[in-house]
């Protein structure tokens, strides 16, 4: 097996009294699509946000390529721009233009005018009309594939990606997911917290879930939809899929 | 017509008529029941001799280009420093913390004196260490009384808008790899100074008025002129006049602003 591109052991996390992430291992291949699933309250956005030190853990690693990002009082500014993130609710910046929320960091990280990069991402993604408006002026589906673009802009070999459909009316939901198949069909690395079940049976390489703050269960995508060995992870799909 | 749209109509033409007959009602009070008053003549007489405010407005409007000068170089020192004493009041580097202490101080210090009494001190006090000319000007140490005032309230909206902008965008600027510094100046002060803005006119109004107390230490400018005027018509109309003359600037100022907040915002939308 090659190394894996993310490496979690014992990571724990605590907001004040309530343990939320009781010592998790995990290993993301490179290329590999791992989808999260689990209740609200499991754990899936807090193992997310610490993958790329938005939250600092309390004990563990995490290993990206092999660096110990947790180790405490490392700068995670240079490596942010391997790890992309795209959160639930998009937090575009609503003072710029589309293409100025994607521009803004690879012309002040990188010192590159990504201009022609940047239009192509928009014309892949279905928003080349769009490139000028603001935030407000665009639907959630567009403002979450700009966030998506943004993100992609730095080049990123990983990404996280936080609900990122929970936020759309359910007509929406299907054009940000189609951008997350054109990602798979590239090779991204991506670790996505979903509740879209049918698309994570589809796309993932594997799936886990999570509950109360551990990984209960995981696999291959149709065997814990179809044959879960635990009971609380039957619960849980019994529940989503009625 | 719909039905709804009757009846709207109705209620509109029901709501005209209520206003224009109660405008009407208070503006007929006022015009036939306060001549009644017993002093009404001798008010009328100093207050609003139409004469006077003819002769005197001129200079006054002559004065009052003073005003808008200390005003208009005010400004942009008060916004720098505020500015500046914002950010310093926001830094969390503990190498920094003395400028965080020096900014809580000042704005405690400055924002807790009043406006007039620190142009007494620094207007009279100052000069009076003996400085040389120019450097004993009654303009710049009255400017400098103003800028420390008004900096720090300027200050205190500018941290109140950097804190209203929610930690969602910090974050996202910061996992695009972002310096801190970066994230405050794109993403964060942008936001926060739009945010901030009918705050900051009503300073801006507050200032162009407070602009008059320099008057106390030697400026003529247009509250001293009408006082020289009302010693020598020994009339009150040239207060009245000069108080049309900052009407005439404050009001428009504000609608200006408004204007071009909703524009801001409806190319946005």
């Amino acid at each position: 097996m090659p190394e894996p591109r993310l490496s979690l052991r014992g990571v724990t996390k605590s907001f004040g009294d309530v343990q939320v992430l009781k010592g998790i291992d995990m290993d993301i291949a490179p290329g590999e699509m791992v989808c999260l699933i689990g209740a609200s309250g499991s754990g899936k956005s807090t193992l997310l946000r610490c993958m790329n030190g938005l939250e600092p853990v309390d004990d563990g690693e995490v290993r990206l390529d092999g660096v110990d990002i947790a180790e405490p009082g490392f700068d995670l500014t240079p490596i942010r721009q391997h790890i992309g993130i795209v959160f639930q609710s998009f937090n575009l910046f609503p003072h710029m233009t589309a293409y100025d929320n994607v521009a803004l960091a690879p012309r002040r990280v990188l010192g590159e005018d990504a201009r022609e990069r940047i239009e192509a991402l928009f014309a892949r993604f279905g928003l080349a009309d769009h490139i000028r408006k603001y935030p407000d002026q665009l639907s959630g589906g567009q403002q979450q594939r700009v966030a998506v673009i943004r993100a992609l802009a730095m080049r990123p070999q990983t990404m996280l990606l936080d609900e990122i459909t929970s936020a759309l009316d359910p007509e929406l939901v299907g054009e940000v997911l189609d951008v997350l198949r054109k990602l798979r069909d590239d090779g991204m690395t991506m670790v996505l917290a979903t509740h879209e079940m049918a698309f994570a049976r589809d796309v993932a390489d594997r799936v886990v879930f999570m509950d109360q703050g551990v990984v209960a269960e995981e696999g291959a995508p149709e065997r814990i939809f179809s044959a879960p060995e635990r009971e609380r992870t039957r619960r849980f799909l019994a529940s989503v899929l009625r | 017509m719909t039905r709804r749209a009757a009846y709207e109509a109705q209620q509109k033409r029901r709501a005209n008529l209520i206003a224009g007959v109660s405008t009407a009602l208070v503006l007929a009070l006022v015009v036939f029941l306060v001549p009644l008053a017993p002093g009404w003549e001798a008010v009328r007489a100093s207050f609003f001799n139409g004469e006077v405010f003819v002769r005197v407005f001129p200079d006054l409007l002559r004065a009052f280009v003073l005003d808008v000068a200390i005003f208009a170089w005010s400004v942009p020192l008060i916004f720098g420093l505020g500015l500046a004493i914002a950010l310093a009041r926001g830094n969390t580097n503990p190498a920094l913390f003395p400028l965080r202490i020096f900014g809580a101080v000042y704005v405690d210090l400055f924002r807790g004196i009043p406006v007039v009494l620190l142009v007494y001190l620094v207007g009279f006090g100052i000069p009076g260490l003996g400085l040389a000319r120019p450097w004993n000007s009654p303009y710049i140490w009255g400017t400098v009384a103003l800028v420390l005032t008004y900096s720090a309230y300027i200050a205190e909206v500018l941290r109140s808008g950097i804190e209203s902008i929610h930690a969602s965008q910090r974050n996202a600027a910061i996992c695009l790899g972002l310096s801190e510094r970066d994230t405050m100046r794109y993403v964060i002060l942008p936001q926060a100074i739009r945010r901030v803005v009918p705050a900051n006119m009503n300073m801006l109004v507050a200032l162009q008025k407070d602009v008059a107390l320099l008057s106390f230490i030697g400026p003529v400018e247009i509250l001293r002129q009408a006082g020289i005027f009302k010693s020598l018509l020994a009339n009150f109309t040239p207060y009245v006049a000069a108080a049309v003359i900052f009407l005439c600037v404050t009001v428009p100022a504000t609608r200006y602003a408004d204007y071009l907040m909703n524009r801001d915002r409806d190319a946005r939308t």
